[in-house]
């Protein structure tokens, strides 16, 4: 093929392009402006360190820097507060953060990549059977006097069986086709609800039926301080696995066959994108119960904001992910004496906010 | 002339039942080849065999010298582009961003395009005309120009061959006329291209061979001249087609209608 000489082409630092004598026309373009960037990251920071000196206990925000200073970065600095305070700020409040805003990154990117590989923005997290299989496992290890530590296992052994049971009945040919991939995700999905229904019958009434409903409903109060380190370890091997295939997802998100004529091996691709998502998700919910929504809003108001391309989706929906259930929490926290569940208030939030959204936009995409 | 694609006694079937058989096509580079038959007739599923999305019953389908059938998908889309018929366009992508993702049989499974692939993305835009695309949304063009941005998709992927299924459905007159003209181009620059069409006439005005197809196979193939006849399209199609010739200048033009019986 012959080459046509090479026209300059300008990039602006964000990546996206500038045509010479081009600049009267409207730009569509998405940009990542830097307002957007320098939003975009202040927003999970702000709610991390509001999160720190707002609950029961009001810690004024100076002190809750000193307390900071002097635990982490061991600052010679005096000690002016109670133990208490040093207590509720790095063992409670700090690891409870960091989880809230891992969570809301990982279901937020584990949902963007699946909606781009099934083509589909009604996508969540939990399509392939993730959260049954895995509140399955968990009410499994409350019938049984299962320690927190077998809960975990159990749970995160499950959702990732049911994830398995999903991707072997929907394989068919050789392929994995979108369509049989969701209709087993619903068989597998409704196969465990009946199981997990079937242990909460049979389960005590006085402490192991509210403790199963309990859990289900999600929560990040369980998460310990020693616990942090191997809570982040799926979520984030998960999502750098989906980070590094971000491209990738653009090609497949225009439909299977035309990213195989493109030379995507599909089957290989979508075997890493379900592999990492199952990984982040069963991360999760192993650790904080079924947290509902947020995979499904989340990337939904990303590509509102910066559009389709996966490789500015990725570290928007990271970043919004983390800043929304980071506020979520606080909400869940402090708005009544008794904690709320996450879970319900991130349907009660996530629903309403959900349907102004599709209102406004008329069910558009972009 | 060395063979960029060669069929061999090629044969077809879903299940038991035959869609064709014993088809050969030798094309070389530069060839355009139009394959013209009634609905159901197996041309897309030719087409799909070529790009070795489906398996031969019987024959060999080689891509300059390679059987297809040991290429991986990532070699296949090195050598060859398909713009498919149907085309669902679901994100709102921009069309610069949807044509650099021809890119990819190019880049590794980690890698995302870098500028000079960016650059060669937008030459090629500019190049066939639709430079002013590149940051319009590929979901609010029209249906030409969309078919524009696929096929300089595909030209990204810097193949030797390019199928076309039906480039000109859902088209209308102007943008069929743009689409043709473009393919033209294409085979002048000396790619090799195989397209289907369901209008007859787009075979005189863009292909150097065709290749006439019914329900067994190919009933004619050869210049659009020698074989487009009154017989071959009415053994073709299975209605009596008239063939007509207009004089431009010293220049002939062909067309052909079919015969209505109107009372």
């Amino acid at each position: 093929m012959k080459r046509v000489e090479t026209v300059p082409v300008k990039l602006n630092p964000a990546g996206d392009i500038i045509i010479s004598g081009n600049s009267s026309c409207h730009a569509e373009a998405d940009s990542l402006s830097w307002q957007k960037i320098a939003l975009l990251t202040a927003l999970p920071l702000l709610f991390f360190f509001v999160s720190l000196f707002l609950g029961r206990l009001f810690i004024d925000p100076l002190t809750v820097i000193k307390i900071l200073g002097k635990n982490l970065l061991f600052l010679p600095i005096d000690k002016t507060w109670s133990d208490t305070l040093e207590v509720v700020v790095i063992r409670i409040r700090l690891p409870r953060a960091i989880m809230a805003g891992a969570v809301g990154a990982g279901l937020s990117i584990s949902g963007a990549a699946f909606q781009g590989m099934f083509h589909n923005p009604l996508v969540s997290p939990y399509i392939l059977g993730v959260s049954a299989g895995a509140g399955f496992g968990a009410a499994l290890a409350i019938i049984t006097d299962g320690s927190i530590f077998l809960l975990q296992i159990y749970a995160f052994i499950f959702g990732i069986i049911a994830v398995s049971v999903t991707y072997y009945i929907s394989r068919i040919y050789k392929t994995t086709s979108i369509l049989m991939l969701v209709l087993s995700g619903i068989v597998v999905a409704a196969l465990f609800q009946g199981l997990i229904s079937l242990l909460k019958y049979t389960a005590d009434t006085e402490d192991k039926l509210p403790a199963i409903t309990f859990w289900l409903m999600g929560s990040m109060g369980s998460v310990q301080l020693k616990d942090l380190p191997v809570a982040l370890i799926p979520i984030v091997s998960g999502s750098i696995g989906l980070y590094l295939v971000r491209w990738r997802i653009n090609v497949l998100s225009m439909g299977d066959r035309e990213a195989r004529a493109m030379g995507v091996n599909t089957e290989q691709l979508k075997g890493i994108i379900i592999v990492c998502s199952t990984i982040v998700s069963t991360g999760v919910v192993a650790f904080c119960g079924i947290i509902g929504w947020v995979g499904l809003i989340i990337p939904h108001v990303s590509r509102m904001l910066v559009g389709p391309d996966h490789r500015k989706l990725f570290p928007t929906t990271l970043c919004l992910g983390a800043a929304y259930l980071i506020l979520i929490d606080n909400i869940a926290r402090n708005i009544s004496a008794a904690e709320v569940p996450i879970g319900i208030l991130t349907a009660l939030v996530g629903a309403p906010f959900f349907a102004v959204l599709l209102r406004k936009t008329r069910g558009g995409w972009g | 002339m060395t063979s960029k694609l060669s069929i061999r006694s090629a044969g077809f079937s879903y299940g038991e039942k035959e869609v064709w058989h014993d088809i050969d096509l030798e094309v070389g580079s530069g060839d355009s080849i139009c394959l013209l038959g009634p609905n159901g007739c197996g041309k897309t599923t030719l087409l799909n065999c070529i790009h070795g999305d489906l398996k031969l019953k019987s024959g060999e389908i080689e891509i300059s010298g390679r059987r297809i059938a040991t290429m991986s998908v990532t070699e296949i889309a090195r050598s060859m582009g398909y713009v498919f018929q149907e085309h669902s366009a679901m994100f709102p992508y921009n069309s610069l961003e949807v044509v650099k993702m021809g890119r990819t049989p190019h880049l590794g499974l980690f890698d995302a395009p870098s500028q000079q692939d960016t650059e060669m993305a937008m030459n090629v835009m500019i190049e066939m005309g639709i430079g002013h695309l590149a940051d319009k949304r590929y979901t609010n063009i029209s249906g030409g120009e969309r078919q524009l941005v696929l096929i300089a998709r595909t030209l990204c992927q810097d193949p030797e061959i390019i199928l076309l299924d039906e480039p000109t459905s859902h088209l209308d007159f102007k943008n069929q006329g743009l689409v043709l003209e473009t393919i033209n181009r294409l085979s002048k620059r000396g790619l090799t291209i195989i397209m289907t069409s369901h209008f007859p006439n787009h075979a005189w005005l863009t292909s150097s061979r065709v290749a006439m197809m019914n329900y067994k196979g190919f009933i004619a193939l050869g210049p659009a001249a020698e074989v487009m006849t009154e017989e071959n399209l009415s053994q073709t199609y299975g209605i009596r087609v008239k063939v007509y010739q207009a004089m431009d200048g010293n220049r002939a033009i062909n067309f052909c209608t079919p015969e209505y019986s109107k009372a």
